[in-house]
């Protein structure tokens, strides 16, 4: 469960506010889409859910946890529960596909024989079985992507952040990355996805939250990509 | 923990060598600093040798009257070596005098004739004195000369002293061994907190370039000691690869530079390179892995703060 209760996020000593007294929450296992027009705020709500950023003003919960209360040796332990994707990939370039989910296991204390053993899961579930010795610049755009969802999945998150997954990719990779991700909904993970792609919301009849500078304007159970 | 030291170590191997170009620019960087420090360590030798073979060459000469007595000279003697500046004081009698002078003389019938022709030694002893610093010079000419004025009226013993002929130019030398350390000295400073500078600075570079991969790492859930400990074994190797290759060159510099240093310093600084081996690669190397692990863990510090 993730509470933001009335946040808000001012910058510039208080001439601009990139966040106006949030206040919203998701449950287990839900897929919530987060639209807007660029600026509207989505990104820093992302931020502030993996502590990236703090809030001015409010607070945000992981289940009981005030997340902007941890300190900074717990940080990364607590960033291993969330599995992050963005539009720019973020791969580490010279390692390999394999090396890439690996290296994300490893920073998580796994053992040599679970990643062993669940890396290649991971590339199979994103459909990259055959890529797992290639280095990011010999995969395409979707590719990559897919690669960092395996990483984001692998140590079994409790919740998915996606921020602009799409951004990148032509037509059939989006398709390709909102099935996956779909997919791994179904497996019972929270997804959080922003994007400005309006075939992607409309395909997916989950819930949407629309984000206007800074404020929360829609939330509808099944929603529509309305701007 | 086992198995982080062991991943954090691979890490570290593995990117060493895939960003081979990265870690050849950072080796040739810190190279460079190594060979001024190991050059400035060399020159430094060779100039202490030679200062102080130039200084051990200048002495003053006190010579005796022919008619002094053994006892006087050897009062004279004890209270020199009783000075805290006199570092040495040698006495030639008068008879190793004459010695030493038909020696020299021995080829030369006229003066061998001379000197057979006279009943008496006609030379008288001396004493050599060098002094622990050449500034001293003067004060110990001063005290010899006060001594002579007080030995004058009662028995003469000193017949004169050297020094004054020699003046000129103990100061003048002293003004250069003095100024030449000075210089030496800054000009090694400098040279030396430049290059670590650079070095520094090549190595935040190298790192500079991995800025998006650590926040990426950060993102993943890393620790932070995950994170910088490949980066700082990256620091260590590049410092001992350096000090080696540092060695590497010098090798082959001191060994040409020996016959030149022996015949113009008669300081063989290949010799010096051998005997010390131990010692400058202790100090090479050291400065190395020193050198590249405080740039990374400085380097590394900027890109960790959340």
């Amino acid at each position: 469960m993730i509470y933001f209760d009335n946040v808000s996020k001012i910058y510039n000593g208080g001439r601009s506010a990139a966040l106006h007294d949030v206040t919203f929450q998701v449950a287990p296992g839900e897929f919530v889409s987060i639209v807007g027009h660029s600026g509207a705020g989505k990104t820093t709500l992302l931020k502030m859910l993996i502590a990236e950023d703090m809030p001015t003003r409010g607070q945000v919960f992981f289940e009981s946890l005030d997340i902007h209360t941890i300190s900074k040796s717990s940080l990364p332990s607590f960033r291993r529960k969330i599995g992050t994707v963005f539009q720019d990939f973020k791969l580490l370039s010279h390692k390999t596909a394999y090396e890439n989910i690996a290296f994300a296991m490893e920073a998580n204390g796994r053992t040599d024989e679970e990643i062993a053993e669940n890396v290649p899961q991971a590339l199979e579930l994103v459909d990259l079985g055959d890529k797992i010795w290639n280095f990011p610049h010999e995969l395409s755009g979707g590719e990559k992507q897919r690669v960092a969802i395996a990483r984001a999945i692998v140590n079994q998150p409790d919740i998915i952040i996606a921020d602009e997954p799409t951004g990148n990719l032509d037509p059939i990779a989006t398709y390709e990355v909102v099935q996956i991700l779909k997919k791994i909904n179904d497996l019972g993970t929270m997804v959080i996805m922003t994007t400005h792609n309006k075939g992607v919301i409309d395909a997916l009849e989950r819930r949407v939250i629309t984000m206007d500078e800074g404020r929360i304007v829609r939330d509808d159970v099944e929603g529509k990509y309305v701007l | 923990m086992l198995t982080s030291l062991k991943r954090v170590i691979r890490a570290g191997f593995i990117g060493f060598w895939r960003n081979a170009f990265v870690s050849l620019s950072a080796i040739f960087v810190i190279v460079v600093t190594l060979t001024v420090v190991g050059g400035a360590m060399l020159v430094g030798q060779l100039l202490d040798t030679s200062l102080s073979q130039i200084k051990d060459k200048v002495d003053i000469n006190v010579y005796m009257v022919t008619t002094a007595s053994e006892d006087a000279i050897g009062d004279l003697k004890s209270s020199l070596e009783g000075r805290s500046d006199v570092r040495q004081v040698i006495y030639t009698s008068k008879e190793e005098a004459l010695q030493d002078f038909r020696d020299r003389h021995k080829s030369d019938e006229q003066i061998v004739q001379a000197l057979e022709e006279l009943d008496d030694n006609p030379l008288g002893g001396f004493l050599s004195i060098r002094a622990e610093d050449t500034s001293r010079y003067e004060s110990i000419a001063t005290y010899l000369e006060q001594y002579q004025e007080a030995e004058q009226t009662t028995s003469p013993l000193i017949d004169r002293i050297n020094f004054n002929k020699n003046k000129v130019a103990i100061d003048k030398l002293t003004e250069i061994i003095n100024t030449t350390e000075q210089v030496t000295y800054i000009m090694t400073i400098i040279l030396i907190v430049s290059s670590i500078l650079i070095a520094f600075n090549t190595i935040r570079l190298t790192i500079y370039t991995s800025k998006e991969e650590i926040s990426v790492m950060r993102l993943v859930g890393a620790s932070n000691m995950f994170i910088r400990g490949p980066f700082i074994l990256q620091g260590v190797m590049y410092g001992l690869i350096s000090g080696v290759v540092t060695l590497l060159i010098l090798y082959p510099v001191v060994l040409w530079l020996g016959p030149v240093t022996e015949s113009f310093f008669s300081f063989n600084i290949f010799e010096y390179f051998v005997t010390n081996f131990g010692h400058l690669f202790f100090v090479l190397v050291g400065s190395g892995i020193v050198l590249g692990t405080v740039s990374s863990t400085f380097a590394i510090a900027r890109y960790l703060r959340v």
